[in-house]
């Protein structure tokens, strides 16, 4: 009963949202289904917290490798959120400054936004700014020109490298105006716009029918993977 | 080991290639000039082709992780607007854009164009959650979003806000974004749905290959990764600096294009000196056997 009551969620959602942009009467329809789904992604935000402290406490429990880690991964979760939650540090908004939490968790000063600025910031701008090492290591390791295919992949990242840079002006800046299609930086931009382009639209609309043939099997009821268990 | 080398001296030339650059940056305060390629340009001319007072969305689709690649987007993209009085209405589908939005309106607009009111001239509207949703809705209904902005002020009661029902209603949506959701859902969702509405993004490298796809059909204009940046950033320079000192903050762009230089330049080497290793490896292989 339960999954049939499910099932007919889905179909009455999928096709509202189908309609909606050729029927003006279901497009507040649309807009309903779209906050409902609203709704359960900002649940999903408290089932994410949930399974994070579940998966952590449980490493903690058992002492094994990099426990640790778990131990700092738990306390920065529970001082995060008990700073935001108690807006830590937060001044009283100037328009009620009588009322009590009345500012924004983040404003400027407040606990949470220090935690934003000198923790959350440098950490994630690290660990974007690590991977130029590791590309180093793996271009050096992993790009090889073993055969056609990877001999013309890699003139292809040659050319990007070199026109996206300077470098491209410098070594070919000088070819006359008639042969400026050669000029690296217009051979990157080429590269993109032509090949790059041709190949991801093929991805693209590949992906988009197949987004269409999954959603036409969720609404028949065809595939119920999305329910869980063996329906 | 990396394949005969040691991989700390990888690490350690492209620290070098990466450091050496920013401190010559730092001490001379020189850049590389730079012309811009048409989807740069296209962005700038969108932008310049606005009428005075025109409001335009801005969503800040991202956070600290690409920071360095977008936030110089961000901050040309909001001075243009101001030097233009263009009025930008700010929104995130990732939850720490609103501080990104924060930060930029603080470094570009009370710094530079103290005489704008917020919630008149522009407004943080905040973060909403439920990714290509919110776009969904939008669509037909942008107050249903975006009921109040960042400080709990009813957008009923904000000027700036005035006559706007739905996405469609503004003169032109910019999206700066680091993936999902981000420029790829904007078009999909927003372009495909108001084939008049003028989109514009700015998208880190990664992005940049899938999202050309779009240009010039639903995206008018793009900034690709920090070199899309930097062309962006010069166009902006010559219009409202002209031939005077453009702050150093308004170089950031630009500034960073000598270490991607280097970088570049680190990683042929290293790819050129893999393949040589790989050849004359397998040219003794053939020998011995």
């Amino acid at each position: 009963m339960s999954r049939s009551i499910a099932l007919l969620i889905c179909l009455m959602g999928g096709l509202t949202m189908l309609v909606s942009p050729f029927l003006p009467m279901a497009t507040g329809w649309a807009n309903d289904v779209t906050d409902w789904f609203n709704i359960l992604a900002a649940m999903a935000f408290v089932l994410g917290g949930g399974s994070l402290l579940k998966v952590q406490l449980m490493r903690l429990s058992a002492r094994g490798p990099g426990w640790g880690y778990s131990a700092l991964t738990l306390l920065a979760f529970i001082v995060t959120l008990w700073v935001g939650l108690g807006k830590v540090g937060v001044v009283a908004d100037p328009s009620a400054p009588t009322v009590a939490w009345s500012g924004k968790p983040d404003d400027e000063g407040s606990a949470f936004w220090w935690i934003y600025l000198y923790v959350m910031t440098p950490i994630t701008s690290t660990l974007f700014a690590v991977l130029a090492f590791y590309v180093a290591s793996a271009a050096f390791r992993a790009f090889r020109a073993k055969n056609v295919e990877a001999t013309l992949l890699l003139a292809t990242a040659f050319v990007i490298l070199l026109g996206r840079t300077f470098a491209g002006v410098v070594l070919t800046g000088w070819l006359p105006d008639w042969a400026s299609g050669l000029r690296l930086e217009n051979l990157a931009v080429t590269i993109m716009d032509v090949f790059n382009t041709a190949g991801n639209r093929a991805i693209i609309i590949g992906i988009a029918l197949g987004v269409a043939s999954t959603g036409i099997r969720l609404m028949l009821g065809l595939d119920r993977s999305y329910l869980g268990g063996d329906a | 080991m990396s394949g005969g080398l040691d991989r700390r001296w990888i690490y350690l030339g492209m620290m070098l290639a990466v450091a050496l650059p920013i401190l010559w940056n730092g001490m001379t305060g020189k850049t590389f000039p730079e012309s811009p390629t048409p989807p740069s340009q296209a962005c700038f001319d969108a932008i310049e082709a606005l009428p005075e007072g025109s409001r335009v969305l801005v969503s800040f689709d991202y956070d600290p992780a690409s920071e360095g690649e977008l936030a110089p987007m961000a901050t040309s993209f909001m001075r243009h607007l101001m030097h233009k009085r263009l009025k930008p209405v700010i929104i995130a589908l990732w939850p720490l854009g609103p501080t990104k939005g924060e930060e930029t309106i603080s470094n570009v607009i009370k710094a530079d164009f103290p005489d704008r009111v917020s919630g008149r001239d522009f407004v943080n509207l905040g973060f909403q959650t439920g990714n290509e949703g919110v776009l969904k809705v939008i669509g037909t209904d942008f107050r249903k979003q975006f009921p109040v902005d960042r400080s709990g002020m009813p957008v009923d009661r904000l000027p700036i806000m005035e006559g706007i029902t739905k996405v469609g209603d503004f003169s032109l949506v910019i999206t700066i974004s680091a993936g999902y959701p981000g420029s790829k859902e904007w078009v999909q969702y927003v372009s495909s749905a108001n084939p008049g509405l003028v989109l514009l993004a700015g998208v880190t490298g990664v992005q940049a290959s899938q999202i050309y796809s779009y240009y010039p059909g639903q995206l008018r204009g793009m900034l690709a990764a920090i070199k899309g940046a930097a062309e962006y950033e010069a166009l902006v320079s010559a219009v409202v600096d002209g031939d005077g000192v453009t702050p150093p903050r308004y170089t950031e762009a630009r500034r960073r294009m000598a270490p991607q230089l280097f970088g570049h330049l680190v990683l042929i080497g290293l790819i050129v000196a893999g393949n040589a290793v790989y050849f004359s490896q397998r040219g003794r292989k053939a020998v011995a056997r």
